[in-house]
């Protein structure tokens, strides 16, 4: 047993740790991305890895996102166990070629002939007034497409744990983290727990409504039910983890005991994974409704720089606050 | 040009192989006008010498990524008739189980990385796979083969880069038969000579008669004693024609019949045993046609007796539960 003890962690450092025991544990995993090794990583990801690690592991790579994604997908069908990280979500659509159409195609289409165990990092999301190329979350773009795993850790323990079992699958497994995560510090085991790259997590135990949401919304999302909780709502939030294969029966068994959702998602309203959630929730739970499912999600515009125009377009703890009241009041959420 | 300091096994064995090559796709051509063969088809006809010769200077456990244009490639390199020939009929028994047809070819065995049917697709995985040999020690190459077309995707351009500034051993096979579908290449490039090209990444490039078996087997063995000795990619443009439409799909409305007769003067089945009358006399060329055409038609009864995989197994292998060794 542990001594139990813990510690604080910034989610930032909790992935590099476990990309750090990556490197350690296997001679078969390196990390490329651009301005990984050198410069350290555009968000300190990877600091000090290149110094300890040498530029053949911590490959810094051309602006080529398109050939470092294939060279990665190529890579692991040669045999290594490489991580790929991509600067920004929006960079990564130069790469999506190589994403849909090899990583995500190759083993089914060769008749189960190849796997590609490849971990691309993706760093995603808005909050930074970095305007419309560098803010968007199209996490739940890569969601729809079969032969991924999309994970989303919005703890410090998930960055902290997921890196290991994601290495360990035989198939591509792409990790979009938050950039306003980044930051953040928690109180953490001294022992990294194991973590599951399948399931979705109860972060807070409730009866009156469903909040379900997952990476950069967590922290506003626990926000919204400790407000509810001051109200006498009793808010359950649920943190999907993972976006691709969803585990729907987590989402449905929260909302058959509570009865109501609300859906709380960064990327835009239309055919998102909010959709996702809100349609299998009607197809496979209708019935223990008391309340149409709601959504809450960035306004459909591209990201704008201006602070207050921004934060008007994203997710905001007080609208899931009025939505979730609400719902439990019985009231119309509009008006 | 042509060395003539070869064996009769080796001339014969040269002949057998592009042979093969044009039967098996004369056949697909029919047997998709009879509605056997279906989707997208590509023929290779025409080009026959580059895959022959270029399969002839690799090892067994090196690496070859290819195109949609690939069953030459596949022929040549090993994959066995009969589970190419049951790909093109959709059967469980094909080399990519039915799942990708004549577009995508993978065989585990011969480290044969498909059938990319993205233009450009292939040239990434090709330095990758040879990044990962590098990494680990191994004295591997990946030959990559695209059309010319694919020089004008940011994909050739930015694989090229990568491969020169890590020093990869990728040789890159440029098959330039002057057509991307309809569009000739002047009136896509600004630059044609693609050696250039290649020479802008620093590198090392050379242009080779396509339509000349032993030209191409010749320079693709010094390509690859370049790649394996670790003295980085080399770019091979591989100057030939294609004798028939793009694709099934094609009218071919947009080249000429006399220059379409001009480069089949040059066909390689034509003049390679003419260049070598001792040793492809009529007698074993014929001996080599009853051959090919026993191997095809025993391909196709394969095919023919093949079966369909169960709509059961649809979801099988989109993700997988481990990593084949
Ligand atoms: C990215 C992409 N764009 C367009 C196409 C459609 N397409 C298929 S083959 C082809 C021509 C390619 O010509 P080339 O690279 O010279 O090869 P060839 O067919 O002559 O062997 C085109 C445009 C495609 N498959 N992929």
């Amino acid at each position: 047993m542990t001594a139990g003890g813990t510690r604080q962690l910034q989610y930032r450092v909790a992935m590099r740790e476990a990309m750090r025991e990556a490197l350690l544990a296997d001679e078969r995993v390196f990390l490329m991305g651009e301005d990984v090794g050198a410069y350290g990583g555009c968000f300190a990801v990877s600091l000090g890895l290149f110094e300890e690690f040498g530029p053949e592991r911590i490959r810094d790579t051309p602006l080529s996102e398109l050939a470092f994604v294939g060279a990665g997908i190529g890579a692991a069908l040669g045999g290594m166990r490489p991580i790929v990280e991509i600067m920004t979500v929006n960079f990564s659509l130069l790469a999506l070629d190589q994403i849909l159409n090899n990583a995500a195609t190759l083993s089914h289409m060769s008749g189960g002939q190849f796997a590609i165990p490849l971990v691309i990092r993706i760093p995603t999301g808005g909050g930074r007034q970095l305007a419309a190329q560098h803010s968007h979350s199209l996490e739940g773009w890569y969601a729809h497409i079969p032969g991924l795993r999309v994970l989303a850790p919005a703890t410090v323990e998930d960055a902290r744990g997921m890196l290991a079992p994601a290495l360990a699958d035989p198939n591509p497994v792409l990790i979009f983290e938050h950039v306003l995560l980044y930051n953040v510090e928690e109180e953490v085991p001294l022992e990294p727990a194991t973590v599951d790259i399948a399931s979705a997590a109860i972060r807070r135990g409730g009866r009156d409504v469903s909040l379900i949401t997952y990476g950069g919304s967590l922290p506003l999302v626990l926000e919204a039910a400790a407000e509810l909780a001051t109200a006498g709502i009793d808010a359950e939030v649920i943190d999907l983890r993972v976006l691709r294969p969803l585990d729907e029966r987590t989402v449905l068994e929260s909302v058959t005991r509570t009865h109501r959702a609300v859906v709380v998602d960064e990327g835009w309203r239309s055919g998102s994974l909010s959709a996702e959630i809100s349609a299998r929730i009607m197809e496979r739970a209708f019935f223990d409704l008391d309340a149409p499912v709601q959504r809450i999600c960035s306004v459909e515009v591209p990201v704008p720089y201006a602070q207050q125009l921004e934060e008007a377009a994203r997710p905001r703890a007080s609208e899931v606050v009025r939505v979730a009241r609400a719902l439990v009041e019985g009231r119309p959420v509009d008006g | 040009m042509t060395s003539p300091s070869i064996d009769r096994d080796h001339a014969v064995q040269l002949m057998r192989e592009m042979t093969r090559i044009r039967r098996f796709e004369e056949k697909c051509a029919e047997l998709y006008s009879a509605g056997k063969i279906r989707g997208f088809l590509h023929l290779y006809v025409g080009e026959e010498a580059i895959a022959t010769g270029v399969m002839r200077a690799l090892e067994a456990d090196d690496a070859v990524v290819a195109t949609y244009r690939e069953h030459g490639h596949a022929l040549a390199r090993g994959i066995n008739a009969n589970a190419l020939m049951a790909e093109m009929y959709g059967r469980v028994e094909g080399v990519s189980h039915g799942r990708g047809g004549s577009m995508h070819v993978f065989d585990a065995a011969t480290r044969f990385y498909g059938g990319n049917a993205i233009v450009g697709g292939g040239l990434p995985l090709a330095v990758g796979l040879a990044l990962a040999d590098k990494m680990q020690g191994r004295n591997r190459v990946t030959a990559c083969f695209f059309g010319e077309g694919a020089i004008a995707e940011g994909a050739f351009h930015e694989s090229m880069n990568l491969a020169a500034v890590w020093q990869l051993p990728v040789l890159f096979c440029c098959e330039n038969n002057l057509y991307a579908m309809g569009t000739a290449l002047a009136r896509s490039e600004s630059e044609t000579d693609l050696v250039l090209k290649a020479a802008a990444f620093d590198v090392a490039a050379w242009p080779v008669d396509g339509m000349d078996v032993l030209a191409v087997e010749q320079h693709a063995r010094r390509a690859v004693d370049v790649v394996r000795a670790g003295s980085g990619p080399v770019f091979l443009e591989l100057r030939t024609y294609r004798f028939r439409a793009h694709s099934m799909y094609d009218p071919d409305r947009y080249r000429g019949r006399e220059e379409i007769e001009h480069w089949r003067e040059r066909d390689p089945l034509v003049t390679f045993p003419a260049s070598m009358p001792d040793f492809l006399d009529q007698a074993t060329l014929d001996g080599i046609e009853r051959d090919v055409a026993a191997e095809i038609e025993a391909a196709i009864a394969f095919a023919e007796a093949g079966s369909l995989e169960a709509a059961a197994d649809l979801e099988r292998f989109v993700t997988m539960d481990r990593v084949p060794s």
